[in-house]
């Protein structure tokens, strides 16, 4: 292996643990809202969008083609789109968090899917399916490989953050009445529980890690349009590393997100390399692929590869 | 103390509480008897916010309380229990009963992260507390099982543990005894009794087992068909021919037309 064979793998490497990383945090946030909580949000594509598309508009330098650009820092862009998440997962709490599991997910496809429709075609803000280009990257003055490798040591840092602190809050009892809540709302009503405030602020939680992972992504893709905020490698990809990895559990999360991004780009790879012909086909095989790969997980693991552990008398919260 | 005015609930074409009125004077405890469908869960889910009735209204301690939603009756001091048992399935037994009290600045966000040093003592009280209560029931030994692999008698225990973490005015008891063993039920008796007086807990108990009844109960009241048929002492309830009437169908009673 000569040098430049290393170097690129080096970069690929490096890739691969930045987009892990933004999975991780997706993962995470799922994890608050379906793991702890028990809500099933099918709409995480549109909470991926909206905070892609916060930054990005903020972020870029002025231009014609879209709302702004603002020429604001990177780290304004990102609490934006964590903010502007927020509020809008809570009006969409309000709206329909009193919905049953089914019927929740079935509204958040929906809700899901009118957020990437209208950024999509509401061209004066968005520039519709050109999408918004030259995204900066934070630390971009440094040479590569240490600009993408800056990038990846922020996107792990946010991942190791946001890990502690919602384990904290998991064994805490904040984690507890979430949980108490996935397991028995009547009971939960019955201690006095708010079940409806409670469940959305799960769902905020949960959606604004969502949005700051549409953002970090917006901004190490440098570029955001339609296509990135497609279902498909959003929220059908995220729900696989969810429980593949173990629901209710952040560990089991985080090693999901990486694991299930690391096959899916391997067979990215491995497909690139046959035959066009074969390619074409390979491209839905892959599809196929992950979803056996979650039936064996599912068949052998019942609760992920890191299933859920509840908090013993010893652990002292 | 609590105050059933005229209640009246229907399901669809089915009348289950029928112009229902009774009183449950504070630091009794007060039995709640009748054949099943008499509509006695469903008076509980009245009194319990969990259902809004079609007429009457629900008094409790001289507030108007028709229509609540259960979590705000709960911290009024109402709480009440599950005939079929609502334990948190994959949690421990010991979370089922953390879970329960009210005043846990740990229930938020952001207390729970920055752990203040109020919020560590108040989990340590809760947990200590859950600690006595399972002592109490027994069922130390499965402290750290999930609820949802207890035997049915063991969750209406847990049931029970519940009320007692809330430490409210009154606990609605929807069958406590159903599945528990006879010895256990003694002892349950026991511990209602001492509830009632050491903590002057008010109860309201649906209950089949005649002799629990009658061991603890004064008032009793029974239903039937949605109404309140009758209420006394149970030698009073025993003797009366209705009671017998409305539990083995009538015509028990004086020969058959």
């Amino acid at each position: 292996m000569d040098s430049a064979q290393a170097y690129g793998y080096m970069l690929y490497f490096v890739s691969l643990m930045t987009m892990g990383g933004i999975y991780a945090i997706m993962c995470l946030g799922l994890n608050i809202q379906w793991g702890f909580t028990g809500l099933f949000n099918a709409g995480i594509a549109g909470f991926f969008a909206i905070g892609a598309y916060v930054t990005a508009i903020l972020t870029t330098a002025a231009s014609t083609s879209h709302l702004g650009g603002y020429d604001l820092p990177v780290a304004i862009g990102l609490i934006s789109a964590m903010a502007v998440t927020a509020v809008i997962a809570w009006l969409v709490g309000l709206l329909c968090i009193r919905l049953r599991s089914d019927y929740l997910a079935i509204a958040t496809i929906g809700i899901g899917e009118i957020f990437r429709l209208i950024l999509k075609n509401e061209i004066w803000a968005t520039n519709g399916a050109r999408g918004i280009a030259k995204i900066p990257l934070p630390f971009e003055s440094l040479n590569e490989p240490w600009n993408k490798i800056g990038f990846m040591m922020l996107v792990l840092v946010i991942v190791t953050v946001f890990y502690f602190l919602i384990e904290r809050a998991r064994l805490a009892p904040w984690g507890r009445l979430m949980t108490a809540i996935r397991e028995n709302e009547y009971s939960a009503r019955a201690a006095g529980k708010n079940v409806e405030r409670v469940r959305i602020e799960a769902f905020v939680c949960g959606s604004v890690l969502m949005g700051l992972a549409g953002g970090l992504m917006a901004h190490y893709i440098k570029f955001i349009g339609p296509g990135a905020t497609e279902p498909l490698t959003t929220t059908f990809l995220v729900w696989v590393m969810l429980i593949a990895g173990g629901s209710g559990n952040n560990r089991g999360a985080i090693l999901g997100a990486f694991l299930l991004w690391a096959i899916w780009s391997f067979t990215e790879v491995l497909t690139g390399r046959l035959p066009a012909e074969l390619a074409v086909k390979a491209a839905y095989f892959r599809i196929f692929l992950i979803g056996l790969l979650l039936q064996i997980v599912l068949q052998r693991y019942a609760g992920g590869i890191l299933p859920e552990r509840r908090p013993s008398l010893n652990i002292k919260a | 103390m609590l105050t059933v005015d005229s209640i009246s609930k229907s399901f669809g074409g089915l009348t289950a509480v029928n112009n229902c009125s009774f009183t449950i004077e504070a630091h009794s405890i007060t039995g709640l008897i009748g054949p099943n469908g008499a509509g006695k869960t469903t008076i509980f889910n009245v009194i319990a916010g969990a259902m809004k009735p079609d007429t009457g209204g629900v008094q409790f301690q001289g507030r108007n309380i028709t229509g609540q939603p259960a979590h705000k009756l709960f911290h009024l001091g109402i709480m009440r229990t599950f005939q079929i048992p609502q334990e948190f399935f994959a949690m421990t037994v010991l979370e089922n009963l953390m879970v329960v009290p009210a005043a846990q600045s740990g229930e938020n966000l952001f207390y729970a992260l920055l752990s203040p040093g109020n919020v560590t003592v108040r989990e340590k009280e809760v947990r200590d507390r859950a600690v006595d209560v399972l002592d109490f029931l027994r069922l130390t030994h499965v402290i750290d099982e999930l609820a949802g692999n207890l035997s049915g008698g063991q969750k209406k225990l847990l049931e029970l543990g519940r009320a007692m973490m809330a430490d409210p005015d009154i606990i609605l008891l929807d069958e406590p005894g159903a599945g528990v063993n006879p010895t256990l039920l003694g002892d349950l008796a026991e511990m209602i009794e001492r509830l009632n007086k050491e903590r002057h807990y008010t109860f309201c108990i649906i209950e089949h087992n005649m002799d629990m009844i009658a061991r603890l109960c004064d008032p009793v009241i029974v239903m039937v068909e949605g109404a309140v048929l009758m209420q006394g002492d149970m030698n009073t309830v025993r003797a009366d021919p209705r009671v017998l009437d409305a539990y083995l169908g009538g015509d028990v009673h004086g020969a058959p037309n």
